[in-house]
């Protein structure tokens, strides 16, 4: 495996990933020699039907699980060469996860899901608390910041989480179908959270089964049966309103 | 729908003249159906034909204004009321192209299927890129153009959805096909009693 210097803006990189599960005739294939690059400032979407290889493809990209051959880098770091301790770190600094069932603490407030990852990464309390606010006022959800969760429509726990998911300077975002759970417009709502992290600099990769949603990314890749089928970038597109459709 | 229906639904509102017609039926339409002022014009003779407009009284700048009539309100409360019914679906080319391809032996279906897909997905990203830099959604021009953007939107992924469900048949029909040892694929030689999801009639039911 070759290992080329990757870009300072190159924020993730998957080459050549497989996972195979079980071994012999019972082996079943998640993923096969999949290549993927993610920048700052760039959003990629994962499509495909169940059972494509999407979720595998994130829960790989986000470090939790080793792929069984090829190289996932974040940040220039080979998560392979990584030891646990090395790969939490990475987890915890560079990473944030949305789920699509949000994923809160429910006996903590807005304010202190946000902070928890950077209280456990070893931040001062009331440093972690100033870095979550101004992370919740991203996603404008200051006068809710002390409210916990219950107190929360979904659209606006899943804004939590997004703001848990870039707190303290996190750059790469692993959404799993963030606007399942939420209503078309609060979802779209969500999605435009989503664009404006990234577009100040984030990287992301945003995992749906809804084209609508997925026309938010720059990129959108599709797979099947653990195979990239197709890509679609949206620098190519070419423009339908001015046409006056 | 025609500019027709348009026009009689702007009158209902009052009097007015062919250009402001087509300022006001532009406007509230979000720009996205343009018009020229000819059609317009071409389009009120018709309605005055047909008794739903009557030509009234000509300004001092020389417009002429017309008014709509009794039974032209009526015509525009019935448009505004009822279901749109759209054409049959046989007549959209792609659902044509994507069923004559399923039964052509040298023609792969999925590779219309990915090519399609990547189209469609592309539009999508285009009219969500004009949406997420559109203006004010409180404006009333922008919030009408947003409705016509939205229904876009909406059309291109229900297409992908389409696509997408098309490509897990074809897949299912080769996989039976191939596990029955059957040759010959998805060809039909008779598509009426051998729809797309049939076999060659050589095979037995896969049903």
């Amino acid at each position: 495996m070759s290992r080329d210097r990757i870009g300072a803006s190159e924020l993730l990189r998957l080459d050549a990933v497989s996972m195979h599960y079980g071994a012999g005739e019972n082996s079943v294939t998640a993923l096969s020699g999949v290549d993927l690059s993610i920048k700052r400032g760039e959003l990629v979407a994962i499509m495909g039907a169940s059972g494509s290889g999407k979720s595998t493809l994130l829960t790989i990209a986000g470090g939790l699980v080793t792929p069984t051959s090829g190289e996932v880098i974040i940040h220039g770091q080979y998560l392979r060469d990584a030891k646990p301790a090395q790969l939490a770190a990475i987890r915890r600094r560079t990473l944030g996860f949305v789920f699509q069932d949000f994923n809160l603490v429910p006996a903590l407030t807005a304010v202190e899901n946000v902070s928890l990852p950077l209280e456990l990464d070893g931040w001062k309390r009331s440093k972690a608390r100033r870095a979550a606010l101004d992370a919740l006022h991203l996603v404008e959800l200051d006068d809710r910041a002390d409210h916990f969760p219950d107190d929360l429509s979904g659209g606006q726990q899943q804004r939590v989480a997004i703001a848990r998911a870039v707190v303290g300077g996190r750059a790469l975002i692993l959404a799993d179908e963030p606007t399942g759970a939420l209503d078309s417009q609060t979802g779209e709502l969500v999605l435009r959270m989503l664009r404006s992290r990234i577009d100040e600099g984030a990287g992301g990769i945003l995992v749906t089964h809804d084209a609508r949603h997925a026309a938010w990314a720059d990129r959108i890749v599709f797979l099947r049966d653990g195979r990239v089928v197709d890509e679609s970038r949206r620098d190519d597109a070419s423009s339908l309103l001015a046409a006056g459709a | 729908m025609s500019v027709r229906h348009g026009l009689l639904a702007l009158l209902s509102q009052g009097p007015s003249y062919g250009y402001q017609l087509k300022v006001e039926f532009e406007r509230r339409t979000g720009d996205s159906w343009p018009v020229n002022v000819g059609q317009v014009y071409n389009t009120l003779d018709r309605l005055e034909r047909d008794g739903l407009v009557e030509r009234g009284e000509t300004d001092g700048d020389g417009h002429v204004f017309y008014a709509i009539t009794e039974s032209g309100a009526a015509e525009a409360r019935s448009w505004l009321e009822g279901p749109v019914v759209r054409g049959a679906a046989a007549r959209d080319e792609l659902a044509v192209k994507l069923a004559l391809a399923v039964t052509l032996p040298d023609v792969d279906p999925e590779a219309i299927i990915h090519a399609q897909r990547v189209a469609t997905i592309r539009s999508l990203q285009e009219l969500t890129r004009s949406k997420a830099a559109g203006g004010d959604p409180d404006s009333p021009e922008e919030f009408a153009w947003q409705l016509v953007v939205d229904a876009l939107i909406f059309q291109a992924e229900a297409e992908v959805r389409w696509l997408e469900h098309s490509e897990a048949r074809i897949r299912r029909l080769q996989a039976r096909t191939s596990a029955g040892g059957a040759a010959g694929g998805t060809t039909a030689s008779a598509p009426r009693t051998a729809p797309a999801e049939l076999p060659a009639p050589t095979t037995a039911s896969v049903r």
